[in-house]
């Protein structure tokens, strides 16, 4: 079951101005596509690296993405991740699931998708927030509107 | 066909349509003339400039764009077939430039080399047309489908195995992607 109100993610969203939600659905914020209106379309991509460059694309062409992968994902979409951001220093944000969060912090998951996620966020130097269950969704708004007056990369970590 | 003549083919019927331009690409396409809506993708993500075009295909609807690939970048995002298909831009052209081969690492084979029909996977996929083409004249008679009725369009061009050395582009990147998006205006 979701643990984190998908409903106020999705209403996030919107407040936001995004345009385009591109995606791999994990089992966390897979429910968030019963709660999206027709003000943001729905991008499905095949692999989590593919989904950073439809965003890259979006962005070029003046649209307000948010790509939304799991953490096995982002570690398979790192070369993209270091061109979008690196080299063509878009101001990507994204929805990030953390798979066994919660059961690794309480010790009783040893998986190392748990594991990697942060140290590799920090070593792509990338910002981020880690949203727990129970926690106000309008911080996704927060931190969106500090990228982009910043003009650089985020992330939303959702523990799960 | 050499990968030089198709693109000097398609750089005289080009207008106003951005053109991605990755790999071999990306080192031949400047020889045939600057144009604003240009955008030489290098560094670029392995296999990415299909995606990155279907973004701002579906970003500018108004904007034609055509993305030329090489068969090993094809190779490592056969998945954006399936994306591009269920988003269905209609003003998306997808050009693969088939030469077999890793040209700019010193033209190793790439898997199936010559084997693999990439346009029979795009009309599997659901593209609105899909080609496999061999002869300039073929490509030229396709080009006018290719960048004026909707789509999206997906070629596969069969070009002669010719190692290309990867050279850097005359301008960084962020100077690139300024012209581009003065080029393509506010949205």
């Amino acid at each position: 079951m979701p643990t984190i109100d998908l409903a106020s993610v999705a209403e996030q969203l919107r407040c936001l101005g995004c345009t385009h939600l591109v995606w791999i659905p994990d089992s966390e914020i897979g429910g968030l596509e019963t709660h999206l209106d027709r003000s943001i379309r729905l991008v499905r991509a095949c692999r989590e690296g593919e989904a950073l460059a439809i965003a890259a694309g979006l962005l070029l062409g003046g649209g307000r993405p948010i790509v939304a992968i799991q953490c096995t994902g982002f570690f398979e979409a790192g070369d993209a991740f270091r061109n979008v951001v690196q080299d063509l220093k878009l101001p990507l944000f994204l929805l990030i699931g953390h798979r066994s969060r919660a059961a690794f912090e309480a010790g009783r998951s040893g998986d190392s998708a748990a594991r990697y996620l942060e140290p590799i966020l920090a070593a792509w130097e990338l910002e981020y927030i880690v949203l727990r269950p129970g926690d106000d969704a309008a911080a996704i708004g927060e931190l969106h509107a500090r990228a982009q007056a910043g003009g650089f990369a985020a992330a939303v970590v959702i523990a799960e | 066909m050499r990968t030089d003549e198709c693109l000097a083919k398609l750089a005289e019927f080009r207008t106003d349509e951005v053109v991605i331009a990755a790999m071999t690409s990306a080192v031949l396409w400047p020889a045939h003339g600057s144009h604003p809506r240009d955008l030489i993708y290098v560094p670029s993500t392995m296999g990415g400039a299909p995606a990155l075009g279907l973004g701002l295909a579906l970003a500018r609807p108004e904007v034609r764009v055509i993305v030329l690939n090489g068969d090993g970048s094809m190779l490592m995002s056969l998945g954006c077939l399936v994306s591009i298909a269920e988003q269905a831009p209609p003003n998306l052209a997808l050009v693969v430039l088939d030469n077999g081969m890793y040209a700019v690492t010193g033209g190793q084979p790439t898997p199936g080399a010559g084997r693999i029909d990439f346009a029979q996977m795009a009309t599997a996929a659901g593209w609105r047309s899909a080609r496999r083409l061999a002869t300039p004249d073929a490509w030229a008679a396709a080009l006018p489908e290719l960048l004026r009725a909707p789509g999206p369009h997906f070629a596969q061009l069969t070009v002669a195995p010719e190692p290309t050395a990867i050279t850097p582009p005359p301008e960084p990147m962020g100077d690139r992607l300024a012209r581009l998006s003065v080029a393509l205006g506010k949205r």
